[in-house]
C-alpha cells in the first residue's frame, strides 16, 4: 500500500469548521449577543448547557448573567428533564448541547418531558446535518426527521447571523417548545441583502425566477443564493424560497410558489434524504394535488465521511458549485 | 418549618391520625382497583403510609388550589403508580370521592398512568422510567432562583435505579446542593421481569447516594413512625444537600392474602377478590375520628 502523500491535503482540522466561504462577511456569536439582548426584555429566560457552552455561543449569556446560567454537566438526559422542570417554575430555558446528542441521545426526554407538556423550552442546537467533519458521531444528519415526529415541537432551521438574531427573539415570544438548529461562532451574514425578516411559521421568497424553484432551509438557502447567482449567467433564472420554520411548515406559501407551471422544484437541506424539509414538501404538495418537476438535493441516507467539510460537501452534493451542476444537469 | 410532634402526646396522636390516613389511601386504591378490575394495587398498597406522611403531614398544599406557588410540588416519576396518587389526592381534598368512580375510563381524569394534564395535583406525565429526578433538579433549581422556599419530593421506584438518568440528576442535585429536594425511592424489590436482585442488582444502595453526596435515609417504608420521623428530618435539615429516604416496603401491605400472594411486579386481582380484600382492610382498620377523644385527633399541623 502505498500511503505516501505528495500534495497538501484538506483535514479535518477542528470539531467545528466555519461554514463562511473565503471573504464572507460574517457576525461573531450572533445566538449570544441575540440571547443577551432578549434577556435584558424577559427576566424568566435562564441558559443551561451539557458542558458545550463554549461551543454554543451559550457561554456569552453566561458571562453576562452568571445567575441565569446552569452548567448541567455531560448529562443530555438530564439537560432536558432539568429544563423541563425549570419550565414548569415559569422560567424560559434556553438549553444547548450538539444536535446529534439533543435528538439522538436525550430523544425521550424532549418528547415525554418537554413536548407532551407543551412545555416552553428552547433547544439550540449546534453542528446541525454535516457542518462537521468529525464523522456520525456529530454529524445531525436525521435531527428533523426525528423533531418532525413529535407533535407540537415547533423546528426553526436559520440560514444565517441576521436569521439566527430575529428567530432568538421570535422563539422567546412563542409559547411553546421549540427545536431551532444553531449556528455558531463566525456565522455568515447574507440574508441582509435580500430585505429579509424572520417570521416563526412564514417561509419567505427571497427572489423570483422563472426556471426553477430552490426550496431551502439553514445554510441551503446561503447556497441556494449563491447557485442562483451562478445560474444567472443565461443558464437558469431561479427563484429561492427560505423555510427557516421547518414545523409547522407554511404550506400555503410552498403550496402557490409550486402551482406556477413550468418551474422545476428543488428542494435543498443539509439534511439525510429521509424525513426533512423535502419529505414534508412533497407531502404536501401530494395532499394539495400540486405535481410539478420534483427534485432533491440533500444528504444521503448513509453514515457520512469524516474528513474536510469542503470535501464533504462536494462528495455529498451540497456545496454550491455541486448545486450548480446538479442543477443544469437536471435542465439538460 | 414548623413541627408539631415535639411532645410525645402529640407523636401518639399523629401516628393515629396518620395510620387512619394510610387506612383510608389504602381502601381509595382497592375501590378504584374493584372499579377497573385491575390496577398496581401492591404498590399502592405498599407505599400507603409513605403517601400519607407526604400528603397529610409534610408537605404543604392547598387541597383547593392544586397549582398553588407556595405548594411542596410532588412528582409522581413512577407513573404506574398512579391509582396509588390519586388515593392521597383524594385523601388530601385535592380530588373528590365521587371521580374514583371514573378510575381508568376513557375521558377520565385519572388515567391508569399519571399524566399531568389530567389531573389536579398531578405534577409530571410520569411513566417514561428515570425522568422524574432530572425534572425535580430543574424544578428545584428553578424554585430556588426563584427565591421560592417550597421543597421538590420526587417519588420513585427501585427499578428506576436501572436508567441512567437517575445517576445523572443524583449526581446534579449534590453538585447544585439542592437541600430543597427530598426524593422517596420505594424499595418493593420487583421489577418488570422479576426481582430487581436478579434483574440488576442495586445494593448497596445507601452507600451509593452517599456516596453521591446526599443525605440518606433507610426506613421500613410501612412503619408510621419512622416515615414521620424521616420526612422530619429530610425537612429540618440544614446541610446543603439534596435528602433521599430510601423506604423498604411490602406489597399489598395490610391485605394479607394480597401480602402473602407470590411476588411479582403486578400482583393479579381475582374478580371477587376485590371486596374480600376491602372487607380484610376494614377489619383491621385503625381507630377513626369519633372513636378518639378530638385532642388526641389534632395535631396542630395541617389538616
Amino acid at each position: 500500500m502505498s500511503a505516501i502523500i505528495t500534495k497538501p491535503r484538506l483535514t479535518t482540522s477542528a470539531m467545528i469548521a466555519s461554514i463562511a466561504g473565503e471573504g464572507q462577511r460574517t457576525v461573531n456569536a450572533p445566538f449570544g449577543h441575540a440571547l443577551i439582548a432578549e434577556a435584558a426584555r424577559r427576566p424568566n429566560i435562564v441558559g443551561m448547557t451539557a458542558d458545550l457552552s463554549k461551543y454554543t455561543d451559550l457561554h456569552i449569556f453566561a458571562n453576562e448573567h452568571p445567575n441565569r446560567f446552569f452548567q448541567m454537566g455531560m448529562a443530555e438526559q438530564l439537560l432536558m428533564g432539568a429544563a423541563g422542570g425549570m419550565a414548569k417554575e415559569g422560567l424560559m430555558p434556553f438549553a444547548t448541547t450538539y444536535a446529534v446528542f439533543a435528538t439522538r441521545r436525550a430523544y425521550d426526554f424532549i418528547h415525554q418531558v418537554i413536548a407532551e407538556e407543551h412545555l416552553n423550552v428552547k433547544i439550540c442546537a449546534a453542528l446541525p446535518g454535516l457542518t462537521t467533519g468529525y464523522g456520525p458521531s456529530h454529524q445531525a444528519t436525521e435531527d428533523i426527521a426525528m423533531m418532525r415526529g413529535i407533535p407540537g415541537l415547533t423546528i426553526v432551521d436559520p440560514c444565517d447571523a441576521l436569521d439566527t438574531q430575529q428567530a432568538v427573539a421570535a422563539i422567546a415570544a412563542h409559547d411553546g417548545p421549540v427545536y431551532m438548529r444553531l449556528l455558531r461562532g463566525k456565522v455568515p451574514l447574507v440574508l441582509d441583502e435580500y430585505d429579509y425578516k424572520f417570521e416563526l411559521g412564514k417561509a419567505k421568497l427571497l427572489r423570483d425566477g422563472k426556471d426553477v424553484l430552490i426550496i431551502s432551509s439553514g445554510i441551503m438557502t446561503m447556497r441556494a443564493l449563491e447557485a442562483m447567482h451562478a445560474l444567472a449567467d443565461g443558464s437558469a433564472e431561479v427563484a429561492v424560497l427560505h423555510v427557516p420554520t421547518i414545523k409547522p411548515l407554511d404550506e400555503a406559501t410552498i403550496i402557490a410558489q409550486c402551482s406556477h407551471p413550468g418551474r422545476l422544484v428543488v428542494v435543498a437541506e443539509n439534511h439525510s434524504i429521509v424525513g426533512g424539509l423535502g419529505e414534508a414538501v412533497a407531502t404536501t404538495l401530494m395532499r394539495a394535488g400540486v405535481h410539478p418537476a420534483f427534485r432533491q438535493i440533500a444528504l444521503p441516507d448513509e453514515f457520512l465521511a469524516a474528513g474536510a467539510l469542503p470535501t464533504l460537501h462536494d462528495r455529498y452534493g451540497i456545496s454550491t458549485s455541486s448545486i450548480v451542476a446538479t442543477i443544469k444537469r437536471w435542465l439538460a | 418549618m414548623t413541627f408539631t410532634n415535639k411532645n410525645p402526646a402529640t407523636t401518639e396522636a399523629l401516628h393515629i391520625r396518620l395510620a387512619r390516613h394510610a387506612y383510608r389511601i389504602r381502601r381509595f386504591a382497592l375501590r378504584m382497583g374493584e372499579v377497573q378490575g385491575q390496577g398496581y394495587i401492591g404498590q399502592a398498597l405498599g407505599l400507603a403510609d409513605v403517601l400519607a406522611v407526604a400528603y397529610c403531614h409534610a408537605m404543604n398544599i392547598r387541597p383547593d388550589d392544586p397549582e398553588w406557588e407556595g405548594r411542596d410540588r410532588f412528582l409522581l416519576s413512577h407513573g404506574h403508580y398512579a391509582i396509588a396518587l390519586y388515593a392521597a389526592l383524594l385523601e388530601a381534598g385535592v380530588l373528590k370521592e365521587e371521580e374514583l368512580e371514573t378510575y381508568g375510563f376513557d375521558d377520565s381524569r385519572l388515567p391508569m398512568s399519571g399524566m399531568a394534564s389530567y389531573t389536579p395535583g398531578m405534577e409530571m406525565s410520569g411513566g417514561s422510567l428515570g425522568q422524574g429526578l432530572t425534572i425535580a433538579v430543574g424544578m428545584a433549581l428553578g424554585l430556588r432562583h426563584k427565591n421560592n422556599p417550597a421543597f421538590v419530593y420526587n417519588s420513585m421506584s427501585d427499578g428506576e435505579l436501572d436508567e441512567g438518568a437517575t445517576w445523572e440528576g443524583a449526581l446534579s442535585a449534590s453538585h447544585h446542593k439542592l437541600s430543597n429536594l427530598i426524593v422517596l425511592v420505594d424499595i418493593n424489590r420487583q421489577q418488570a421481569d422479576g426481582s430487581s436482585h436478579d434483574t440488576l442488582n442495586f445494593e448497596p444502595l445507601s452507600d451509593k447516594w452517599l456516596a453521591f453526596g446526599w443525605h440518606v435515609q433507610r426506613i421500613n417504608g410501612n412503619d408510621i413512625n419512622a416515615v414521620i420521623a424521616a420526612f422530619d428530618i429530610a425537612r429540618a435539615l440544614k446541610d446543603p444537600v439534596p435528602r433521599v429516604i430510601l423506604v423498604d416496603t411490602l406489597m399489598g401491605k395490610g391485605v394479607p392474602f394480597l401480602e402473602t400472594r407470590e411476588k411479582s411486579h403486578f400482583i393479579r386481582v381475582e374478580e371477587g377478590e376485590w371486596k374480600e380484600a376491602i372487607a380484610m382492610l376494614d377489619a383491621s382498620q385503625p381507630p377513626s375520628r369519633t372513636d378518639l377523644a378530638p385532642d388526641l385527633y389534632t395535631t396542630g399541623d395541617r389538616s
